[in-house]
Parts: structure tokens; C-alpha cells; sequence
């Protein structure tokens, strides 16, 4: 049947189609609705793991067990699955074991650009690279052929373009598949140095026969133009954009698989064409690969290694013309993203931006509390680096910094790589502040469950994480939870757990105001003739209240009546509209 | 044909996913090769967001690019402004009159520009500019501002009433069904100079 379908959801549906039983992820922009729209099939077991190693762990047990299997990350959580990601490469798999990562060139979402394509190359892994919905579908049912003919977990590289763009879509029916059998076999799965060492070798003569297979396989094309002045070696997205600039003109070699790259057919290729063109976001792979065959290129020293491209990008860069615009000439002011209005995360922030704390901050939504004029936030690195920096921090500068620093981390985040950099900091006598924000989902990637939430990504009833026993069980005696729509009770604590001398954890719980069952209250109005223009309240950036002819003014369509500006109005001026 | 271009923009949380789904549905149904093309994660938080549909017989690009768009349709009227530049020559903008407070205005060290719909059409560029906002609350949820847009758009495509009619029930809940289609009526209906 035809549809159509994002990216993501298009290799959901090649899962299922592959006859895929396991899927186990962590969420992470642009690669969350994978697992979202894979656990839609009753056929695919599906959850979502505490962080991405975890996922990847699960997902090899299940592919030794004999079942296709499958997790999926954002590229920076192939950091944190770097670990099995290597080992695995040497055990091989049983049933096929395909690993999506979703690299976000341009940072939409993400705190670098890293490129994945790296990960494939010095792990000694197959890579597949698809252009478009079409293909993601394809190249998912294709990758765990390959992951069972050459013995091999697969990784699926998506980008944010690939990922969450929907284009049209053939599918077909799920497959029949029987487990593997499983067979006890401690030479392909006992990686201690004596196997190890019998696996490398195999792992290399892999690689040499799947450099035959891309010479040869349908992943990889060359589409003949009308001219052979240029060709351009290209994947992803990136051909996508040379097809739109050069339509059947150019010679084109479309790389649908990135690792191994083929040899003979790029040297083919290179031979057909005058100029031979590498267009590829980010690093220059493929040019490198290039370089080491003897082949002359027009590649990074024209194109960046940094961004995303476009086909304006692509047709400026090889001389094909510019397009007519018009412009406004006109001081347009950026619109950031911002806490919604009624989120928790606010209260908690105004409050550290108040006692002006410095403030090791973590991922999630509340990263935002470092955007003006809260700017409550030193520091952003990945997930969980609140926790451990802050140790380091207050370590190096000891009381004056113990004093007046906190680590803000979420509760996803906190489940995902908080708890280790804790157990650090109970460990190792470290005099820090913890602030736990408790909102009861994973806000920042569209509302995923988690452990800590009681709920599988199903919906159906788990196990839930006790964050106050956890703490205590990790060795943190002062452990305390606070409401920060209540902002006095919240400074108190703030204040007190600060001057403590022993390491303390507060939780700021409050659930996210998007989630379905926090009924939104009746919006608020300012009483006009109270309002004395103080200001006191744009303070508090709510993106609900603004000043109106001099006046506070609350849009009655953004207010969800959280009711903490009153707080701040030290003239009553708030009211409750009928 | 060649590739048409249609932006959807607006402010996090208008619902600009629903409005593009729309289209590609419809389009698809049609029978064109489609792309559309979305912002998730952090932008989504209340940041400016930009939707690309594109179709035709064969589309590659999933983006549309400075100078391609042939119709913007905006939710808000700074966002209008903010994609001028994303526009043909001879393209059109279909804008609701809403204005919602960016942060750096509502912090006080931004202004929001003045007069806007006037500017775009001083530029010789067709602005059809109305208040969505007051007729997605007469259709009864403020929050149908993308559904009256799409109704109002409606009439700078070529597809009949059926087609949106049914793109409308296969994207839209049942029980949200009436309101939006109240909704699109109510944008369709809007009078154009």
C-alpha cells in the first residue's frame, strides 16, 4: 500500500515489516518516534531502556537469543552505547541487530553536530544511509539481511531532515520468522582477550566481503546524466539537494552505504566524469575515502563541515545561479523557545536566578532557564554532567562555591546518568547541592514515559522509581522535596540545603503542565486599577504576561492558571477571570 | 509540473503539524509525489517553527529554500515577516492578524514591528491577512487558528471542496471533527480584497 510517512515512522514500519520482535531505546530528537511508532505494532516488543547502552545491551541479548532486534538514539547517545557498540562488532550477532542513530547537522536540538559516520568506520560496522522515507523503510528490512549474512550488527544513520520529513511509501506485509535457535558459543560471545583475539580477524575479513558486497549491492547507484563535465559522489540528504540543483544533468554516484565504501565502483565513476564533486554535510568521509584511493576531488575546501545544506547552499557553491527574493526591510526580533507557560521549571529557575547561584545545568527542557533574563545556568555538556561537574567544581574551589552552586538535572536525565555522578558525590564527601526536577515525564523529546514515571512507553502500568528512597539508599541523608509553584517554600529550601554541610538532593516536583491529565485552571486577568506597572511579574518570563498599555496583561489563550504571578505581585493585582 | 512549494509558519504549539498533515494527506490522495518536512524537540517550546510541503510529479529537496515558496501560510503575523524572503517573486502570504509576544519583546529589549501586513504588501507582495483567532473561537476552539488558515488557503490551490473534505476526516479525531470543519468554512468564507 502507499502512504505517507516520516522518517522515522518508515523505519518503525521496516521493523515490523523485518520481522523485528525486540526494540529497546532511549529518547533523544530526531530519532524518538522510531520506538514511538514501533510500539504501535503489538507484534514488536518495545520499551524504552534508562540511557541508550542499556538499550543497546538489551537489544544484543535479544539478537543472541535468535530474534531481530533493534534500538534507536540521537548521536550523542552513541557515546554512551560506544561501549557494547565495539565489543558487539567482534561478538557478531545471531538473529540481525540494527542500531538507528539520528545525527542533527545545524543543532535543531542537540548540543553538537557530531558525525556518527565516524562511530561506523572505527567500530568496524556496516552503515546504511537513507535519503528519504522511502528508503528508510528499505534500507531497514535490508540492513538485517545484511546483519545476518555477514554476521554483523547494522547501524541505520538518519539525519533531521531524513528523520522528520514524510515522503511517500510502498508497504508490505510483515514476514514469517521463526527465532534462530539459540546455541551456547562462548568463542563468538566471551570477549575475554583469548577469543577477542580469534574474533578480530574475522571481523577484518568481514569487512573485506562487505567491501565486495557494496561494490555490487543496489544501495549504491550511479545515475547517469546528460553530462559527464561533473560528477558528485554524494549520500543522504545531501543527494537529495543535488538532484533538486541538477535534476538528470549531472553524473551522480548515490552512496547508500556508508561503510564500507566501495572501491572499484567509485574509481569507475571517477573515471566516467571530468570533475569529480563530494557533497556531504558535515565531515568529509567520503572524500577522505577518496583521498586514500588516489582520486583528485572538489570537496570540503568548497562545501562546510559544519551545518546543513540546502539546494540554494549547493547551487551557490557549483556556480548554478542564485534566486530572486525580496526581503522586508525591517528589524524582525528572534523568537526563541521558551518554558511553556504554567511549567514548573520557571518557578524553580526564578528562584535560582533570584539568589543568583551558579547553576551546572543538564538536558532536558529546563536548559531554557538559561536563556535571558533568567540566565540561570553555567553550564550545559550531556547527560548527567550536572551532577559530576558540580562535585568538580565545588572540589577545586571548596566553601565559597559549596555554598552558592547547585546541579539542576531532570528526571529522566537523573534515571538516564545522575545517578552514578550521586553515588560520586556520597562517596566522595562532596558538600553539593542537587536539585532533582521532577515533572514526571521526559519533556524536552515529546513525552515519553520513564522509570521514574510508573508507566511503559504501552502505557501500561510499571514499576516506579522512589527518587526520595533512591537517594537515600545512594548515601544522601538530606533528601527533601519542595513544590516550586510554591516559589517561598522552594527559596527556603534552596537556602537552607545550601548552608548544610553534608551533600543534599531536592526534588522540585511538579508534573509537566502539557501532560494530559494536568487540567489546566481558569486563566487569570490583571486587575488593572491594582496593577501599579512595577514590572515585578515580567520578571518571571511567562510568555502569558506582557505589558499592555503600561500594564500587566495576561493572554487568557497562553495562561493555564498556575497562579505563581501572584505570588510575585506584591499588589494583589491578579484575579481569577469569570 | 513543476515542484509547488507551500510553507507553514508559525509559533510553537499552533498546531502546525496538524495543518501540514492535512496537506500532505490531500496531496498524496492526489496522486503527487510529496514531501513535507517538520521541526521537533526544543524549537517546538514556544520558538518559531517552519513546515515545508512540497509536491509535484517527482520532489527531491525535502526543504524549501530562499526564493521557492509559492504560497507562506502563517499563524502569526511576526512569523509572516520572518519569511519573506522564503518567497517567489509573485508569491502569496496568507497571514493571521494574531500577534504573539516573542520573549525579547515581552523581556523589553526587542519591538515588535509596527504595521507589518502594510510593509509585506508595500514589497508588491499579495498578503491576504485577516483574524483567524476570532473565527477559530467562533468555531469554537481558539486553538482551530491552523484549520481556519488551511480553509482560507484552500482557495489558492486547485482542488475542489471534496478533497479537502475528505483529507479533513481522514487526519482530524472524530470528535474533533465538526469544529474543525466548522472552522475551515469559517476561513474559506473569509472575504478578500
Amino acid at each position: 500500500m502507499k502512504t505517507i510517512m516520516l522518517g522515522n515512522e518508515a523505519v518503525a514500519r521496516g521493523l515490523y515489516e523485518a520481522g523485528c520482535n525486540v526494540v529497546s531505546s532511549y529518547p533523544g530528537t530526531p530519532s524518538t518516534e522510531i520506538t514511538e511508532n514501533a510500539a504501535k505494532y503489538d507484534e514488536i516488543y518495545c520499551e524504552w531502556a534508562p540511557n541508550e547502552k542499556v538499550a543497546m545491551e538489551v537489544a544484543h541479548g535479544a539478537s543472541m537469543a535468535g530474534s531481530r532486534s533493534f534500538c534507536g538514539m540521537k548521536h550523542v547517545g552513541l557515546n554512551v552505547a560506544a561501549d557494547p557498540l565495539f565489543t558487539i562488532s567482534y561478538t557478531g550477532v545471531t538473529g540481525g541487530m540494527v542500531i538507528a542513530v539520528a545525527d542533527d547537522p545545524g543543532m535543531h536540538s542537540s548540543q553538537n553536530e557530531q558525525d556518527s559516520r565516524h562511530y561506523a568506520i572505527s567500530a568496524k560496522v556496516p552503515m546504511l544511509e537513507p535519503s528519504d522515507s522511502a528508503e528508510a523503510l528499505e534500507f531497514t528490512k535490508q540492513a538485517f539481511e545484511i546483519s545476518e549474512k555477514f554476521d554483523t550488527p547494522v547501524i541505520l544513520k538518519m539525519c533531521t531532515r531524513v528523520a522528520h520529513s514524510q515522503s511517500i511509501v510502498e508497504t508490505s506485509e510483515r514476514i514469517n520468522r521463526e527465532n534462530i535457535p539459540y546455541e551456547k558459543r562462548p568463542d563468538k560471545y566471551i570477549m575475554m582477550p583469548g577469543y577477542a583475539r580469534k574474533r578480530h580477524p574475522i571481523v577484518e575479513e568481514r569487512t573485506r566481503l562487505l567491501t565486495e558486497f557494496a561494490e555490487t549491492s543496489t544501495v549504491n547507484r550511479i545515475e547517469k546524466g546528460t553530462s559527464n563535465k561533473i560528477g558528485i559522489i554524494t549520500s543522504s540528504t545531501s543527494y537529495q539537494y543535488v538532484k533538486e540543483v541538477f535534476g538528470d544533468e549531472a553524473y551522480v554516484l548515490k552512496l547508500g552505504m556508508i561503510n564500507p565504501m566501495p572501491v572499484k565502483l567509485i574509481k569507475e565513476f571517477a573515471k566516467s566524469v571530468e570533475k569529480l564533486v563530494i557533497v556531504e554535510e558535515l565531515d568529509g568521509i567520503i572524500e577522505q575515502h577518496c583521498a586514500s584511493l588516489g582520486l583528485e576531488t572538489v570537496g570540503k575546501e568548497v562545501f562546510s563541515n559544519m551545518g546543513e545544506f540546502s539546494q540554494n547552499y549547493i547551487s551557490e557553491k557549483l556556480e548554478k545561479g542564485e534566486k530572486e527574493t525580496k526581503k522586508l526591510d525591517e528589524n524582525i526580533p528572534m523568537r526563541p523557545p521558551v518554558l511553556c507557560p504554567g511549567c514548573p521549571h520557571r518557578g524553580l529557575f526564578y528562584i535560582l536566578s533570584k539568589l543568583k547561584l551558579r547553576v551546572i545545568g543538564d538536558i532536558g527542557c529546563y536548559t531554557l532557564g538559561a536563556q535571558p533574563p533568567l540566565s540561570a545556568m553555567d553550564s550545559t555538556i550531556c547527560m548527567g554532567a550536572s551532577i559530576s561537574g558540580i562535585h568538580g567544581f565545588n572540589k577545586a574551589l571548596g566553601k565559597t562555591s559549596e555554598e552558592g552552586t547547585v546541579a539542576v538535572i531532570g528526571d529522566s536525565t537523573f534515571m538516564h546518568s545522575g545517578m552514578t555522578g550521586l553515588v560520586n558525590i556520597a562517596y566522595n564527601a562532596s558538600n553539593s547541592t542537587v536539585i532533582i526536577l521532577d515533572n514526571s515525564i521526559t519533556g524536552m523529546t515529546g513525552h515519553q514515559q520513564n522509570p521514574t514515571t510508573g508507566y511503559t512507553i504501552k502505557g501500561d502500568p510499571a514499576s516506579k522509581v522512589d527518587l526520595e528512597a533512591l537517594c537515600k539508599a545512594l548515601g544522601i541523608n538530606s533528601v527533601r522535596v519542595v513544590d516550586p509553584y510554591n516559589l517561598k517554600e522552594t527559596e527556603e529550601a534552596i537556602r537552607e540545603e545550601l548552608k548544610k554541610k553534608e551533600p543534599s538532593v531536592i526534588i522540585s516536583r511538579r508534573p509537566c503542565v502539557l501532560l494530559k491529565y494536568v487540567k489546566p485552571k481558569a486563566p487569570l486577568k490583571v486587575n488593572t486599577d491594582k496593577c501599579k506597572s512595577c514590572k515585578a511579574c515580567m520578571k518571571f518570563t511567562c510568555p502569558a504576561i506582557s505589558m499592555v498599555d503600561g500594564k500587566a496583561h495576561v493572554d487568557a489563550t497562553l495562561c493555564v492558571g498556575c497562579g505563581v504571578c501572584r505570588e510575585l505581585c506584591k499588589f494583589d493585582a491578579f484575579e481569577t477571570a469569570e | 509540473m513543476e515542484t509547488k512549494n507551500i510553507m507553514i509558519v508559525g509559533v510553537g504549539g499552533q498546531g502546525s503539524l496538524l495543518a501540514s498533515k492535512l496537506l500532505g494527506n490531500l496531496l498524496m490522495n492526489k496522486g503527487y509525489d510529496v514531501k513535507v518536512s517538520e521541526v521537533h524537540g526544543m524549537s517546538q517550546r514556544g520558538g518559531s517553527v517552519v513546515t515545508y510541503v512540497r509536491y509535484g510529479d517527482k520532489v527531491y529537496s525535502p526543504i524549501i529554500d530562499k526564493g521557492e515558496a509559492d504560497i507562506i501560510i502563517s499563524f502569526e503575523l511576526l512569523e509572516a515577516a520572518r519569511w519573506v524572503e522564503y518567497l517567489k517573486p509573485n508569491g502569496t502570504i496568507i497571514s493571521n492578524t494574531q500577534e504573539i509576544m516573542p520573549m525579547p519583546v515581552i523581556a523589553g529589549t526587542a519591538k515588535y514591528p509596527e504595521n507589518l501586513v502594510e510593509k509585506i504588501s508595500a514589497l508588491g507582495i499579495n498578503i491576504v491577512a485577516f483574524d483567524a483567532l476570532s473565527l477559530a473561537k467562533e468555531a469554537g476552539n481558539a486553538k482551530s487558528v491552523n484549520i481556519v488558515l488551511m480553509g482560507a488557503a484552500s482557495r489558492f490551490f486547485d482542488f475542489d471542496d471534496e478533497a479537502w473534505q475528505g483529507a479533513i476526516d481522514r487526519c482530524v479525531p472524530q470528535k474533533f471533527l465538526e469544529l474543525n470543519k466548522k472552522a475551515f468554512e469559517l476561513g474559506l468564507n473569509v472575504k478578500v480584497d
